[in-house]
């Protein structure tokens, strides 16, 4: 029992399950906000980049001397000016002990490997007059040829790293025949080739970019005796780790600070060229140096998530029931090696099963290095491309059989009483029930009465189809236990920390090793802690994203906030109740074992005899009468490190209408349950679905990064990166069943990245479904009315679709050429 | 150098500023209402909407030297003596915002829309906020908090 259940009901109201306004909202709502590129200090100077226009070229020269020359220019920098004190950009996790990993510095001096990257970096007075300056820095390149196309990049038709004689950086695979969880996929398939089902399909998932809608920003000063670094990260533990590790200054002198940042989505988990340039000037001049980037900067050279082809072998009995399933991915990792980087794809590998009894399993992934913008994590990283290939494909299949596609499901979804259950992947399921989701789902969304109205529409020929999605997912979060990431070779632990401190006023500070940028941490965060000790929402504060403050913890990603940190809160709550008690038991001259601890007060058992929690602090804070040999202290400190994953599951449908005159497709109608175990804030879940759904859908339908076969990224700007708008999307119908996770006190389940896994796949079934009796079975993402009208109306009506996303349909206009898509 | 004199948050100005100056980079670097930010650099964004003459203009599309005798209203004079303005309350009541970026656009925009059109329907909201970007809510509550705060019937 916890001391929160212990609560008598006539108490005051629960704060876990409320759905309290946001403590952080009164701050942003005036602008009263630290963002980094608000930060002035004195005598501050600011920095411009130069960046490559080229996608691979050898420097021949660099000519800084007008640029220096220019007005307020204090210096001009680049590669060669630096020694091992620029460091270098890490990648965290080599996926194989071979994997071929080109060095990468934050300012390469002899060869850029893509269109973006810094070959030098301006210091002037004003940002406007570096800026002004860095178009005065002449550089010669030497053009080589690139490696774009992601196929032939891994053909080593065109080399991107020359010297490394490869593009091929990893090859990882997991097989359950091998591994012991299940049997051999090709005799699984081989068998469905005789008397079965087999599916085979190529699916694209396309380059995106994550759009944080704060543009990244980074201010070093290294005037006192830590240096200190602000930037717009989700990761201040792992930079203040990495910058010790690679530019040779002590741990115990760097503090990094992550101030108020806006959205990272995977995007701000990264340690950036930028932030180790910025960190190199600044101690070099010894000043308080400042870069913020353009939005066009942000598209180009910050990290891009997703980039994959897959090739899908599904093997089933002629009843549908499934018997293997095999994946082949290529995935592209750009020009560098990220801090994650293969890590990506390996996270999906025990998530393209999802739901379902497969006995065989195979999956290997070949990550590649292109002449473009480096990838990485991208809210779901991994898991919604696992997700969009087996939604896809259970709706292939459920079509070959000739049945509904829900009813291909169940047949094959683990029943609720079997949890737990061991996947062939080799992850133990705790708990879920996905016929109770997708009962809730099917009511809400009225399913008979819309498949009722597609078949009305389809005898009748109407120009506008409609079309029914399905996407019942599962995910994998919680990142992560740290003998599981051991075992996958990742360079860190998965644990996080928190302390709690008791104020002498009997106010709660709360420390946490998370990093919140969006997520409402301070809220949900404050409402566990009130119930734990039982004191007010009000009286508790939650500190983060300062290294000196927070001096340990792996931050915020991986929906790990509340299912990892939240869980340190409660275990180092629960030691701010255990230090208490004999304090309590000596101060109301009881013995401990007749003190109860419920509501925020300990009290003496069968008596009316009680003192508060925050009573007691004031009493520690005095120290004139405590236990002999007592520490003056009940604050604690917990590290916390998960047993298990957590996996939160749903049922997403969506309807879409589809005008087969035009191509044009309509978001009719979007209904989710997820079931994410007990909710700490209803009102911040139903925000983080709410976005995470956009995020989702937008993949499906709008975003892609294009490059341009110089390797230019031609979707470099707002205008040309389509991020939906309020007049794209519609309002969602949000719900949720509940079956709490069994590896956490708290019963909580991930949800940060619930809504972008499982929405994309539900809205390309929900599109291919409309027009699928036109002899449609694929449309590539995005699914852009161009590419729907050629599905529909291309050769053997839905054969092979445009392989990119390029606004016109007559061939022989210019800009047909596209790297993306090429092997459609 | 240019010398304007208007009137920001109710106080009265007066700077010399280059002619290229953005009206939000004189906000933001002059002026230190940080509360207005820059979120791109083609004007899609609306981060730094803010009110010009009582109009919603994005400052990252108006010279300084435009903005010379007028009167501006950013998102820190928003509320009045310590008052929150009725969309700045929707905002937090319905969890219109979360990493609280683009809110100061969102809601300079959206005390535009309300301006001209009291009592709008939910496409009139979307189609209103078309020109600010917001990458966390999936726009659901802040159209909830517009409706919120026009005094309408809110739908779940």
């Amino acid at each position: 029992m916890t001391a929160t259940q212990e609560r008598p009901s006539d108490a005051v109201e629960m704060e876990i399950g409320r759905d309290r306004r946001r403590k952080e909202d009164q701050r942003l709502i005036t602008g009263r906000t630290r963002w980094t590129d608000n930060i002035t200090l004195p005598g501050m100077l600011h920095l411009a980049m130069v960046r490559s226009p080229f996608a691979h070229a050898k420097i021949a020269s660099i000519d800084v001397s007008a640029a220096k020359a220019s007005t307020n220019v204090v210096d001009v920098l680049t590669g060669a000016d630096f020694g091992e004190e620029l460091g270098a950009c890490i990648n965290a996790w080599p996926i194989t002990p071979d994997q071929v990993t080109p060095g990468h510095s934050p300012m390469p001096a002899d060869r850029v490997a893509f269109a973006g990257e810094i070959v030098a970096v301006v210091i002037a007075r004003t940002a406007a007059e570096a800026r002004d300056a860095a178009e005065l820095v002449d550089v010669e390149y030497d053009e080589l040829p690139a490696a774009l196309d992601l196929k032939k990049s891994a053909a080593d038709e065109v080399l991107a790293h020359p010297d490394l004689g490869t593009n091929k950086s990893a090859l990882w695979v997991f097989d359950s025949g091998e591994a012991g969880t299940g049997g051999n996929v090709e005799d699984a398939i081989a068998k469905a080739r005789t008397d079965g089902i087999v599916i085979e399909r190529e699916y694209r998932q396309q380059r995106l970019i994550p759009a944080f809608m704060e543009p990244r920003s980074v201010v070093v000063d290294p005037t006192g005796e830590q240096l200190t670094m602000w930037s717009a990260t989700q990761i201040p533990h792992i930079v203040r780790f990495a910058l010790a590790a690679t530019t040779g200054v002590p741990e115990s002198k760097i503090r990094v600070i992550a101030p108020d940042v806006g959205g990272g989505f995977g995007g701000k988990l990264q340690v950036t060229p930028e932030e180790w340039i910025a960190w190199a000037v600044g101690r070099r001049l010894g000043k308080p140096v400042k870069y913020t980037e353009t939005r066009s900067e942000s598209l180009m050279s910050a990290h891009h998530g997703r980039d994959q082809w897959q090739k899908l072998t599904l093997a089933a009995e002629k009843d549908g029931t499934v018997t293997g399933l095999k994946v082949e991915l290529l995935a592209d990792l750009g020009a560098y090696v990220a801090i994650v980087g293969g890590g990506v794809p390996v996270l999906g590998a025990f998530m393209f099963n999802a739901i379902y009894k497969f006995p065989a399993y195979h999956f290997a992934v070949q990550t590649v290095l292109t002449n473009k913008a480096w990838t990485d994590a991208y809210r779901g990283a991994g898991r919604p491309e696992a997700t969009y290939a087996i939604e896809r494909l259970m709706s292939e299949l459920a079509a070959e059989v000739g049945v509904d596609p829900l009813e291909i499901r169940e047949k094959n979804w683990i029943k609720h009483e079997e949890f737990p259950f061991t996947t062939v992947a080799g992850l133990e399921y705790d708990s879920g029930n996905y016929e109770a989701a997708t009962a809730k789902a099917k009511e809400m969304f009225g399913y008979d009465e819309l498949r009722a109205e597609q078949k009305q529409r389809r005898d009748a020929g109407d120009p506008v189809q409609l079309g029914i999605g399905i996407s019942t997912f599962t995910e994998m979060c919680g990142l992560a236990p740290s003998r599981v990431l051991g075992q996958l070779d990742y360079g860190a632990g998965g644990w996080e920390h928190a302390s709690v401190r008791m104020l002498a006023t009997g106010k709660v500070e709360v420390v946490t090793g998370a990093s919140a940028h969006g997520q409402g941490h301070e809220t949900a965060f404050s409402q566990i802690v009130a119930d734990r000790l039982g004191v007010a929402f009000e009286d508790v504060e939650v500190l983060h994203g300062d290294t000196a403050i927070s001096h340990k913890g792996l931050d915020t990603y991986g929906s790990r906030s509340l299912v990892v940190g939240g869980e340190a809160l409660v275990k180092a709550a629960d030691k701010v109740i255990e230090k208490a008690k004999p304090i309590a038991a000596h101060l109301l001259e009881a013995s401990v074992d007749d003190i109860e601890f419920s509501a925020g007060r300990f009290s003496v058992r069968g008596t009316d005899q009680g003192m508060a929690i925050g009573e007691i602090s004031t009493a520690v804070f005095a120290a004139h009468n405590l236990p002999d040999g007592a520490e003056p202290s009940i604050d604690a400190e917990a590290t916390y490190d998960p047993v298990n994953f957590n996996y939160p599951h749903g049922t997403h449908l969506c309807a879409m209408e589809v005008d087969t005159e035009t191509g044009a497709v309509k978001m009719r109608k979007y209904v989710c349950v997820d079931d994410i175990g007990n909710i700490v804030n209803p009102l911040i879940v139903s925000g983080q679905v709410h976005g995470g759904l956009v995020q989702g859908i937008a993949q499906a339908l709008w975003e892609e990064a294009v490059y341009d076969d110089a390797g230019t990224l031609v979707s470099g700007s707002f205008v040309d990166y389509l991020l939906p708008t309020a007049a794209d999307t519609i309002s969602f119908d949000v719900e949720h069943t509940t079956t709490p996770s069994l590896t956490n006190t708290l019963g909580t389940k991930g949800v940060g990245e619930a809504g972008t896994i499982a929405s994309t796949p539900a809205v390309v079934n929900a599109v291919v479904d409309a027009v699928r009796h036109l002899g449609v079975d694929d449309i590539q993402m995005p699914c852009t009315p161009e590419r729907v009208w050629k599905a529909i109306n291309g050769p053997g009506s839905g054969g092979a679709t445009e392989g990119a996303a390029m606004p016109h349909f007559d061939e022989s206009e210019p800009g047909q050429s596209s790297t993306e898509g090429a092997g459609a | 150098m240019t010398r304007i004199t208007l009137t920001v948050d109710g106080a009265s100005v007066s700077d010399d500023v280059e002619p290229r100056l953005l009206l939000v980079q004189y906000l933001r670097e002059k002026l230190g209402k940080t509360g207005t930010v820059i979120g791109c650099d083609t004007s899609n964004c609306g981060a730094c909407t803010v009110h010009l003459n009582g109009t919603s203009v994005k400052s990252c599309n108006v010279l300084a030297v435009q903005a010379d005798g007028a009167e501006v209203t950013t998102i820190e004079g928003l509320a009045q003596n310590g008052e929150l303005h009725p969309v700045q309350k929707s905002f937090r009541e319905c969890h219109g915002l979360q990493c609280g970026f683009c809110t100061p656009g969102m809601i300079m925009q959206s005390v535009d829309l309300l301006n001209n059109n009291p009592k709008p329907s939910e496409e009139e909201i979307r189609l209103g906020l078309e020109g600010n970007l917001c990458r966390c809510t999936g726009y659901h509550n802040i159209v909830k908090a517009v409706q919120h705060a026009s005094g309408q019937e809110m739908h779940a």
